[in-house]
């Protein structure tokens, strides 16, 4: 598991003078699921296209098991692809497709047989092996490219978006699947999306892209709770900042200025003098709404109100006109959980809960919705 | 009364497209040799075009020309097509206009430039200079048959097969023509018919060695309508039916 089975180093891609990919350096860990995650344009897809061998970086190498592959044609690479269309030949049938990679292997014809039985089994399409692509629904054909792929037992497999085209329910469905397929398979998954709901709850590892550079790489628990960028912060999932001036330092104790408002916290693992400016990030989750009359927290008004099923989430503006955003989840037993729409209430959250970026790598405190 | 107009003039305009066939098909079967009165019905017409032997082999030569048009242009316009589809190069944009233009141009200006070229090149007039002119003007309508299908191409099914360890040729052969196969097919029907019935080309470029059928037609009715013309019209009429039904067949087998 530990074992490095890709690595790149120095990868650039150039597409008409734009840099699409700076310089890349990247280890992709034996038999992890390892996921691909930025804003459309990011890089993501080019860098998938260049592991699949369809795309030559400008620069760099790739290295699979000790082997240099940055010159092999996608052909003779070990390792497939799951495309976003699933790409399947409309002139196969279900069987054909599966067995394609097999066929140009030149395997003999009852091992073919047997395979595609078993890849088409394991994919819960056994029934289907005769139908041509066009009779069956997305989820289907979507599990059929995944049948294909997986056919040649590759050391990795690529996957291109390969859910976006489903609906929510499906798309679940399928991820559970996927991960169980890894699991059984043991294959290392390279998976591209732009959902940062879907990185989280597949990936053992995320890769946080952002205009051909890694932002950060590190499990979806690390990426969420403790992101070291603010881009990173505010792409996976909803974040509330905080602008605050470090007061004193006390061990490791810090007491801030936020908005006003005094706080003692644990010192950041980053760098702080007096004076300084920081940010204290909050997660929607992590925000405390209590009444107008608490005692401490921004005082502010309910502007928006939510209702998300498991949790209400509010927006809440403050005195000075910065929107918090919250999200709690239901407590019946809690009577003053229930807030209106224009009523006063004070923001807070629990000492210990809020994460810190210094403000100095260039990016400003701006809007939490960024 | 506002129900009606339009059937009425929908009826008319398809009567005066299929009255005329409809005519030249019953007087076919026409025992009288004056064309203008019924004499009961009879095969004599098909019999006499069969024993006229320049006529029958008119038929063969204009069927081989189509065959040999057809396939020859089918293989130079996928390639074209597929070039134009794939590739990138300079001057691309103006090889697509000039299929235009050998399609719109007049087709007596056609004719009479490749009479032309012939002449001055020396290719003797017969089946070959019949086969390049017919080559000439069924290309531009392969490459656009061939050309929509591709657009219509997804081309991540290429890298697919790549990916799936297909090489360059094998993902050719093995996805792409058989992805193509429809239009293809499509091209070459076209061409087919395109070929069997033109007069206008094959009247400049034609030789005493090789007499096709649309020619042999043309100088047997300058001498007065035989009845053997309605036989033969309607055995034409029959094959183009035929090959229409057989080609909207195949592109519905694989629409599906």
């Amino acid at each position: 598991m530990n074992q490095t089975l890709l690595s790149l180093r120095g990868i650039s891609k150039h597409y008409g003078g734009r840099a699409v990919l700076k310089a890349l350096d990247l280890d992709i860990l034996d038999g992890e699921f390892l996921t691909l995650l930025g804003p459309s344009g990011c890089g993501k897809t080019t860098l998938l296209r260049l592991l699949a061998g369809f795309e030559r970086p400008d620069s760099g190498t790739l290295t699979l098991s000790g082997q240099d592959i940055t010159r092999i044609p996608p052909e003779r690479r070990p390792l497939n692809t799951v495309f976003q269309q699933y790409a399947l030949f409309p002139h196969l049938t279900v069987a054909g497709n599966v067995a394609y990679g097999l066929r140009m292997e030149k395997r003999p014809e009852a091992e073919i047989r047997q395979r595609v039985t078993e890849a088409l089994a394991m994919v819960q399409l056994a029934e289907f092996a005769q139908r041509k692509p066009h009779q069956l629904s997305g989820g289907q054909q979507q599990r059929v490219a995944i049948a294909r792929a997986v056919i040649k037992r590759p050391k990795l497999l690529l996957l291109d978006e390969p859910l976006s085209a489903l609906d929510y329910k499906l798309r679940r469905q399928m991820q559970i699947e996927l991960k169980r397929l890894q699991r059984e398979l043991g294959i290392t998954f390279v998976f591209v999306t732009h959902d940062q709901e879907e990185a989280l709850s597949m990936s053992d590892r995320v890769v946080v892209l952002r205009d051909g550079e890694v932002q950060q790489l590190g499990t979806p628990r690390e990426v969420y709770e403790r992101p070291t960028n603010l881009f990173t912060a505010r792409f996976v999932g909803e974040t509330n900042l905080f602008p605050a001036t470090v007061k004193a330092i006390d061990g490791d104790r810090i007491a801030l200025d936020v908005r006003g408002l005094s706080r003692d916290l644990r010192k950041p693992a980053f760098q702080v003098s007096v004076g300084e400016q920081v940010n204290v990030l909050l997660r929607p989750e992590d925000i405390r709404v209590l009444a107008a009359d608490a005692d401490y927290g921004f005082p502010g008004t309910v502007i928006e109100r939510n209702y998300k099923g498991s949790t209400l989430d509010s927006l809440i503006r403050l005195e000075d006109g910065n929107e918090v955003l919250a999200s709690e989840f239901f407590d019946e037993d809690d009577p003053a959980f229930d807030y209106n729409l224009g009523e006063q209430v004070r923001v807070s959250w629990v000492d210990g809960w809020e994460w810190m970026l210094p403000t100095a790598n260039g990016d400003a405190a701006g809007p939490h919705n960024a | 009364m506002n129900r009606w107009l339009p059937r009425i003039y929908l009826m008319l305009v398809y009567a005066l497209l299929y009255v005329p066939i409809l005519v030249l098909v019953i007087y076919s079967f026409n025992d009288s040799r004056t064309g203008y009165r019924w004499g009961g019905l009879s095969l004599r017409w098909y019999q006499a075009l069969f024993d006229n032997h320049a006529m029958v082999q008119a038929m063969w030569n204009s069927l081989w020309l189509a065959l040999a048009a057809a396939t020859v242009s089918t293989v130079i316009g996928g390639l074209t097509a597929l070039a134009l589809h794939r590739y990138q190069f300079r001057g691309k944009q103006a090889l697509r206009g000039m299929l235009f233009v050998v399609m719109m141009s007049p087709e007596i200006v056609l004719a009479i430039s490749l009479l032309a070229l012939f002449l001055v090149v020396g290719v003797q007039l017969g089946f070959v200079s019949l086969l390049l002119a017919h080559v000439t003007f069924c290309l531009p309508f392969v490459v656009i048959t061939v050309m929509a299908r591709l657009s219509g191409l997804d081309e991540r099914l290429m890298e697919a097969a790549r990916d799936l360890g297909a090489g360059e040729f094998t993902t050719v052969r093995t996805i792409l023509v058989p992805v193509m196969m429809p239009a293809l097919l499509a091209g070459w029907l076209l061409g087919f018919t395109l070929s069997l019935d033109d007069v206008v080309v094959s009247t400049f470029v034609s030789g005493p060695s090789y007499e096709i059928l649309p020619l042999r037609i043309y100088s047997m009715v300058r001498v007065g309508l035989k009845p053997e013309v309605n036989a033969l019209g309607t055995l034409l009429l029959v094959f183009s039916l035929v090959m229409l039904v057989l080609s909207q067949f195949i592109l519905m087998r694989n629409k599906q």
